[in-house]
């Protein structure tokens, strides 16, 4: 298992060093900056083996965190596990900084103590770490119940959500994010498209609440068709998607979803992401990009970009930023736009342009001229132009169907939670080729 | 918050005023002080001075503070194990603690001291620990075991803990149950006893599953691994865990998944092979594969890595699924590369969106990604013929681009499609010539000569291309000088009238000044061919060529099927056994092949051997031979005289003669040897005078005619030479002067000369493992055999084979590692010391009947076996003693001769023997009894071998 688990700065001066395991010595600590950090080229893996020790690292803004180990291990795992160890991080203290590190690094050792144990990743959560690692340090004088309480949380069967939450007013909040990717090819043709989907949810439930979540997955809505009405099927044509994959949250029983395709489980308290999913058919693609790209001679470029936007005309779309990428050799920009405020951005060789919002079934332009420096170098790669945009709907079509909440145990029922649902898409990559 | 203070302390003088901090009264203080000690300590300055000041502090309430300590213990009590026992008390003080999570604290942390002294104090507390009422304390027991086996595992087996570790695996509690497979894992991976094995049966299987459902997502992570090592009993049971193991496909941790369709993957290995089943499971596999695509770029790569080999080993999976694996522009490069190899293969219906990719790919920016792209346009030409026009136009537009790397990139493609299709595309070639002179790399260069030479006849100035080449022939790489000589032979052939000069250049150049002797060898055969019989130069070098196959780019099937059980590992993702990258003799695989099966599709029908034998550890250094050359000669000569198998290495003469007269002379060896052989007084005194091989040898070795005492089995071939890459390996066993021999014949079939050999043994029934190693007379060239006898132990790893006698070798070469298998001879483990006493002399107990009676009459079988040579009781007799069957006593019942029989074999288990002998019948019938009833069947084929065969 994983052997020694380091954080750098970025200039390769070691933060925080756990070691785990006697086969890891202080010289892995200097190969792992040698090596990689101060690599002359960029390392091309996030796997390195140096001397027969494999290092595991991830970088998060400026700061390295690396995983040791000289054994054959889990590779799927040790990258889980830093993802987690930085979630973790970042609950407790915010932003991964050098600053923030070195501010935390007693809590940090004390929480590494904790979740991994001889390289073995224990309970990670943490909603329960925070019940008996504060930075204030644990009250000496926990009564006996209040610490088997701890234990048998960390320990057991939900170990996401401890006993005994009061709410006054019961209230859900539920959120389906999505990243719609898109790879276009400057004729129109989808190359690939897909749409990641996130269901993100605040619970503030008193007790141990019993959910059930349902979609208009297709599956489902196939099994248990017969009980639908069928005509409302026919009628919106659309009414159900099909989803590819999706992955749940660890209180979602599995094992229940995999034979009545039905999502229930116990939530955790406060914000988690329930759900992830990924589809891939009948995606409505909010905006078209039509770009037109003219090489005049060796000195000029002539671009053209139209945006269509391809929603319902009631609904606005939001934070709309076009990157026009220029070539290296660019030595000025002349940019024309109706709407929206466009700049050429040198240090980023791009032309960015920016909307604050823009409604459904419109079109928008923009040209611009591009003087080059003539340039002997080889030919310019033509990065795609990519986007960004938030829309206020989900483009794979999915749709909440219900959220059933029963607590037997205290007496408040499906009726008095309050729940809130909203759609946000933004884009994912949506990138167009020219 | 401004605990990064504490970092920028690097005042001189600084440990004395720790010192006096941490001696302070004040809690605040110390704790400030400890918390500066800890920040050192992580820079990697040396504290270690303050061990006892820090020690000191260890007395708190304060965990905080206390956790602290542990960790400053933790990192230097190896360095001062006297003063560390100081902690001793308190750790043992606070695993009585009432506060679970104290307790946990104080176990968790001694298990990370690793100082003997404390080692001996955690013995007590971890016993108690392991039966804690609270099950946080007992999960961070369980892999406090695992900690103890890595300091001193003889330990851990002597204190029972591996029996506490195992009763574990039922406990209520998922997470306790989670670690205890962790920690047994981890026991059995490094551990070569038997005792620390990890058995898994039906009832462990079951529990494991039930605890999978409930358990953390690393806890999952853990129980699926060892899952994964289960072999199950029939195809229903494999079945079985792979629908209870499915459901974990759609979990959010990626290694989750990665684990779970490693389980599936083996899973269904275990199930027929064409099943509905496994048609429905691979169909469940590609979304979840689909979706690890979409997670952090570092579990993308791991899980390319991954798809790669799930991709080869079962290319339907991803079939539909390309589309996914198109690159995007912003991926890190680790990801972009990666896509290339996972690519499912391309067909006729989706090559031109492909093409269309790869060209845009072809004008990226990153060489790597550039270059896989170029070749992987020409893969497409090469695999779906309906497109290799298009792929040819492709590299052409390529070509335009003048980009240089990518010209010689689409040269070498281009020669391969070529290859694949000749007679179609060559009317490019003219394009090709012109880009002649940018070619800098040697693979470029050599794969332009090789279309020059081969189209010869078609391009007008060949000769003045390839007269171009031939200036600077010394400068040029090895590849590219066979190529230009290949080259211009074949021009001549095609054109002699005007190129006698160019091929007389070549060939003195080559000849007589060139120093590789591959490149002169070349030359001296073209010159022969051309000189002696110009016809016969036509055949051989303008033969026609074998196709190429498309499938370049794959892992070899038996490294293939090996690295599918470790997927999600490491080994996964950097495509190589663990061997080649995990340290420690102790490594031991754990069943890491795929069930091979036999036609039928029966699981595990016939035991089959061919499956690969993962390696042990890294390949063992091959000893330099010190043997100067006449000893060895003398050694063959004697051997030939005697018509013995004398063997020449020194270890054999070292058993066979005192070692005084080991460096003597020819003539003294033979007196030495001859002296021991007639039995001589001095030379075998070193060997047990009770040998009952030497009575029974020496008749025969005066005969002269045999060259050991027990039967040998004939020489079989194990390793066939089409599977080895020209090498054949043939063997058999052996019994000699009491030491237990491989003998081998190794025959290069190959090209090339052959050296560094090496040999290994996988864990198998017996512990046999290799006494020394492989001494081959190297280089082996080719055509040439070499006959090698291998001395083995019989304490080496031990695990239970199936079938039993399966002996699973590694051999290495300078080529490669090659794996087979044998069978081993039962009669080989047969003892010299398997006399049973009839009775005890002191005690007048009749040991032989009195064990005999003492084994269950279940244990007993029966059997008729021939005696084709209808011998009598006595020559049976002698003839079994000679292969350490014992006759114990002998009876006259009722006409029949009634031998009672013992043997014992190495690893200490006796069977006894009834043999009824029915006069001039040509059957007797045998009646084994043993406490072990998995020998029997060897041991009844070991009878009627030896009386068949002596």
């Amino acid at each position: 298992m994983i052997g020694g688990l380091f954080i750098y700065n970025h200039k390769g001066e070691v933060l925080i060093s756990r070691v785990y395991r006697d086969d890891i010595g202080r010289n892995a600590v200097d190969a792992f900056r040698v090596n990689v950090i101060h690599a002359r080229q960029q390392v091309r893996s996030p796997v390195t083996n140096i001397a027969r020790t494999s290092f595991f690292h991830i970088k998060r803004s400026n700061i390295w965190l690396a995983c040791v180990t000289k054994q054959n291990v889990n590779a799927g795992l040790v990258f889980e596990f830093l993802n987690k160890m930085v979630e973790v991080m970042q609950s407790y203290f915010g932003k991964i900084s050098e600053d923030n590190i070195k501010n935390n690094f007693v809590l940090i050792y004390e929480l590494l103590d904790e979740i991994l144990d001889f390289g073995y990743p224990q309970n990670a959560d943490t909603s329960i770490l925070k019940t008996f690692i504060t930075q204030t340090g644990i009250k000496a004088q926990v009564t006996k119940e209040e610490q088997s309480q701890i234990t048998s949380q960390v320990t057991g069967q939900i170990s996401w959500r401890r006993e005994g939450i009061k709410y006054r007013r019961n209230e859900l909040f539920l959120d389906v994010l999505e990243n719609v990717n898109l790879l276009m090819s400057p004729q129109g043709q989808v190359l690939s498209a897909h749409v990641a989907g996130r269901i993100v949810m605040k619970s503030y439930l008193s007790g141990m609440p019993e959910c059930k979540f349902g979609i208009n997955d297709k599956l489902v809505l196939d099994k248990s068709g017969r009980s639908d009405d069928p005509s409302k099927v026919s009628a919106t044509g659309k009414s159900s998607i099909a989803i590819d994959d999706c992955t749940f949250h660890q209180c979602v029983r599995l094992s229940k979803f995999e034979t009545e395709h039905s999502i229930s489980f116990i939530p955790p308290d406060g914000e988690y992401e329930l759900m992830r999913y990924r589809t891939t058919k009948d995606i409505s693609l909010p905006f078209r990009v039509i770009p037109l790209v003219r090489e005049v001679g060796r000195t000029k470029m002539e671009v053209k970009v139209v945006i269509k936007s391809n929603f319902k005309p009631s609904l606005l779309a939001q934070k709309i930023e076009v990157r026009i990428p220029t070539p290296l050799n660019t030595s000025g920009v002349q940019v024309i736009c109706m709407k929206g405020k466009a700049k050429y951005k040198a240090s980023e060789n791009a032309i960015v342009w920016k909307l604050k919002r823009m409604g459904g079934m419109k079109e928008s332009q923009i040209s611009a001229e591009i003087e080059l420096l003539p340039s002997d170098k080889k030919k310019w790669s033509r990065p795609p132009i990519s986007m960004n945009f938030e829309v206020p709907f989900a483009p794979s079509g999915l749709k909440v169907r219900y959220l059933k909440v029963f607590e037997p145990k205290l007496n408040y029922s499906d009726h008095d939670v309050i729940k809130w649902v909203r759609y946000i898409g933004r884009s994912g990559l949506y990138e167009t080729r020219c | 918050m401004t605990d990064s203070k504490y970092f920028t302390t690097t005042k001189k003088g600084e440990i004395f005023e720790l010192k006096g901090e941490l001696n302070s009264d004040k809690k605040e203080k110390k704790k400030e002080a400890v918390k500066k000690v800890i920040a050192s300590m992580t820079v990697g300055k040396d504290v270690s001075a303050l061990f006892p000041d820090v020690v000191n502090c260890m007395q708190t309430d304060n965990l905080e503070l206390k956790k602290l300590v542990y960790l400053y213990l933790m990192n230097y009590a190896k360095s001062q194990p006297d003063m560390a026992i100081m902690a001793v008390n308190t750790f043992v003080k606070d695993c009585e603690d009432t506060n679970p999570l104290i307790r946990a604290l104080a176990v968790r942390t001694m298990g990370c001291i690793r100082v003997d002294k404390i080692t001996e104090y955690l013995c007590e507390p971890l016993r108690k620990c392991l039966k804690d009422e609270d099950p946080y304390v007992r999960k961070t027991a369980a892999v406090c075991v695992a900690k103890l086996h890595d300091i001193n595992a003889q330990l851990v087996e002597d204190q029972g803990f591996l029996d506490q570790l195992r009763e574990l695996l039922s406990d209520s509690n998922p997470m306790v149950v989670a670690n205890a497979v962790a920690a047994l894992s981890e026991i059995s991976d490094t551990s070569p006893s038997p005792a620390a094995q990890m058995e898994m049966n039906q009832q462990t299987i079951n529990k494991l599953l039930a605890a999978l459902n409930e358990c953390t997502e690393w806890g999952q992570i853990f129980i699926l691994d060892a899952l994964s090592n289960y072999v199950p009993k029939d195809d229903r049971e494999a079945q079985s865990i792979c629908e209870r193991v499915t459901p974990r496909l759609a979990h959010s941790n990626a290694g989750v998944v990665l684990s779970a369709v490693k389980v599936l993957m083996k899973g269904m290995e275990y199930v027929g092979m064409e099943t509905e089943f496994v048609t429905t499971l691979q169909k469940k596999l590609a979304p979840p594969l689909v979706t690890l695509l979409s997670s952090e770029p570092e579990v993308q790569y791991v899980a390319l890595r991954n798809i790669n080999l799930i991709v080869q080993k079962r290319p339907d999976i991803l079939k539909h699924e390309m589309k996914v694996f198109f690159v995007k522009y912003n991926d890190p490069i680790y990801v972009k590369l990666e896509n290339w190899t996972s690519y499912p293969s391309a067909t006729q219906e989706n090559i031109a969106q492909v093409l269309a990719e790869l060209k845009e790919y072809a004008t990226e920016v990153d060489v790597d990604f550039v270059r896989k792209s170029v070749r992987a346009i020409g893969r497409c030409a090469i695999k779906v013929e309906q497109a290799a026009e298009r792929c040819v136009s492709t590299l052409l537009d390529l070509i335009q681009t003048k980009v240089n790397y990518v010209v010689q990139e689409a040269i070498v493609v281009i020669k391969d499609i070529f290859r694949k299709y000749p007679n179609k595309y060559e009317s490019i070639i003219s394009t090709l010539c012109e880009n002649l002179e940018s070619l800098d790399e040697p693979d470029a260069r050599a794969s332009m000569i090789w279309i020059v030479g081969e189209y010869a006849e078609r391009i007008d100035n060949a000769d003045e291309l390839l007269e171009s080449f031939l200036e600077g022939f010394h400068d040029e790489s090895t590849q590219v000088q066979l190529q230009l000589l290949t080259a211009i032979v074949k021009l001549f052939l095609k054109k002699p009238t005007e190129t006698q000069e160019l091929v007389q250049q070549v060939l003195s150049l080559a000849t007589q000044d060139s120093d590789n002797p591959d490149l002169r060898d070349r030359g001296y055969i073209y010159w022969r061919l051309l000189s002696t019989d110009p016809a016969a130069a036509k055949e051989v070098v303008l033969a026609e060529k074998p196709l190429i196959s498309s499938e370049t780019d794959r892992l070899e099937p038996t490294l293939l099927d090996e690295l599918i059980c470790y997927i999600a590992s490491l080994a996964s993702v950097y495509h190589k056994p663990p061997s080649a990258f995990v340290e420690g003799q102790a490594l031991v695989v754990r069943r890491t092949q795929l069930p091979v099966r036999s036609a039928s599709g029966e699981p595990g029908a016939t035991g089959a051997t061919e499956s690969p034998v993962p390696q042990q550890a890294q390949p063992v250094q091959q000893q330099q031979s010190v043997i100067p050359s006449h000893d060895t000669a003398m050694g063959d000569l004697l051997g030939d005289l005697l018509s013995m198998d004398l063997n020449p290495q020194p270890q054999q003469q070292m058993s066979m003669t005192p070692a005084p007269q080991q460096d003597m002379g020819g003539m003294d060896l033979l007196g030495g040897g001859l002296d021991s052989l007639l039995g001589g007084p001095s030379p075998v005194a070193g060997m047990p005078a009770s040998q009952a091989s030497m009575g029974g040898g020496l008749g025969d070795i005066l005969g002269l005619g045999i060259s050991s005492t027990t039967y040998v089995p004939p020489k079989q071939v194990w390793l066939p030479a089409p599977k080895a890459k020209g090498l054949e390996v043939s063997g058999t066993f052996s019994i000699r002067q009491n030491v237990r021999y491989m003998d081998l014949t190794l025959k290069n079939n190959a090209m090339a000369p052959m050296g560094d050999f090496a040999i290994q043994f996988n864990k198998n029934s017996f512990g046999l493992s290799p006494a020394s190693a492989l001494q081959v007379p190297s280089p082996l060239s080719p055509g040439q055999t070499a006959d090698v006898t291998l001395p083995l132990g019989t304490n080496g790893p031990v695990q239970k084979m199936d079938p039993l006698m399966n002996l699973q070798v590694a051999m290495k070469n300078n080529i490669d590692v090659f794996y087979f298998s044998c069978l081993i001879p039962i009669h080989l483990l047969f003892t010299e010391d398997g006399q049973m006493e009839y009775a005890n002399q002191t005690s007048d107990r009749k040991v032989f009947l009195a064990t005999w009676k003492d084994i269950p009459d279940s244990n007993e079988v029966q059997k008729e076996i021939a005696n084709p040579n209808q011998l009598d009781p006595k020559g049976i007799s002698d003839k079994l003693q000679q292969s350490f069957i014992f006759t114990i006593a002998q009876r006259n019942v009722d006409g029949r001769d009634m031998l009672y029989q013992s043997l014992k074999l190495t690893n200490g288990i006796w069977v006894l023997a009834e043999l009824k002998i029915q006069p001039r019948s040509p059957t007797m019938t045998l009646s084994l009894k043993t406490r072990a009833l998995d020998v029997i069947p060897q041991v009844q084929q070991a009878y009627e071998l030896i009386i068949a065969n002596m």
